[in-house]
């Protein structure tokens, strides 16, 4: 049960994101003002991508949730960070970032972090 | 490099690494509290939002959601992920500090690769598809 969690989370938590950092980049820049996050409601309520994401979060939130209940924070939070490696590749192929050698290698270090960090 | 929107996108990171931090806490701590397995029952997820702490943490998680849409506006994804990355350091240090987890010498060392790789890559244009206008 702990993996299957693990697996939705990662899953659900990449597809959010990818689908997030598309069409946010098309929506243009937005704020946490006030008014912003009422822009922000509105341009995910008008957006499909987005609230497919939102869709995608919840399962990734819900599945969290039942993995903090039962296993420490200090697992839980690392290993839920797989889903790194997937969206880093797929920002590079599919949403046409450039993760060059210093973005990789900084990206790797980092990994290296997390995985050590759930030893 | 345009300042201006460099500071914004550091501002949100911090905005958004203090928020997810604070809210995964209030989680835990909330829902290890209630009494029926989460997993088991899928009815006490409603009933688990009516715990404070459940309820602060979902406030914080949902605001911080927010800020990282905001930020992956102005950002690339592959340079928000690791440079957010500093937030499961502070997860660890809160564990330790409030759930009393263990915290080994190996997560010592984790928090330093983290913050080298974050280093590294906070040195790259953090958005390289651009359009951002709007705002």
């Amino acid at each position: 049960m702990k993996w299957l969690l693990v697996a939705i989370t990662v899953v659900a938590t990449a597809l959010a994101d990818l689908l997030q950092s598309y069409e946010l980049k098309r929506a243009g820049e937005q704020s946490v003002s006030a008014r912003g996050i009422a822009r922000l409601a509105v341009t995910v309520a008008r957006r499909r991508y987005l609230i497919l994401s939102i869709v995608c979060y919840a399962f990734s939130f819900f599945a969290f949730m039942a993995l903090v209940q039962s296993q420490p924070l200090s697992f839980a939070v690392p290993v839920s960070a797989a889903s790194f490696i997937l969206e880093t590749v797929a920002a590079k192929l599919l949403l046409r970032e450039q993760v060059g050698p210093r973005r990789a290698a900084g990206t790797l270090l980092v990994l290296g972090g997390i995985i050590l960090l759930a030893r | 490099m345009d300042q201006p929107r460099t500071a914004r996108t550091y501002l949100l990171v911090l905005l958004f690494i203090g928020l997810r931090g604070c809210g995964n806490l209030m989680l835990a701590w909330g829902t290890k509290r209630l009494p029926a397995a989460l997993s088991v029952h899928p009815a006490a997820y409603l009933q688990s939002m009516l715990d404070p702490a459940v309820a602060a943490g979902i406030a914080m998680l949902i605001f911080s959601l927010f800020t990282r849409m905001a930020l992956l506006s102005i950002a690339d994804l592959s340079f928000v992920l690791p440079v957010t990355a500093v937030g499961y350091v502070l997860a660890a240090a809160l564990g330790k500090v409030f759930l009393h987890e263990e915290v080994t010498a190996f997560r010592w060392l984790a928090a330093f690769l983290i913050f080298a790789g974050v280093a590294v890559v906070g040195s790259t244009p953090q958005n390289t598809t651009k359009e951002v206008p709007a705002k």
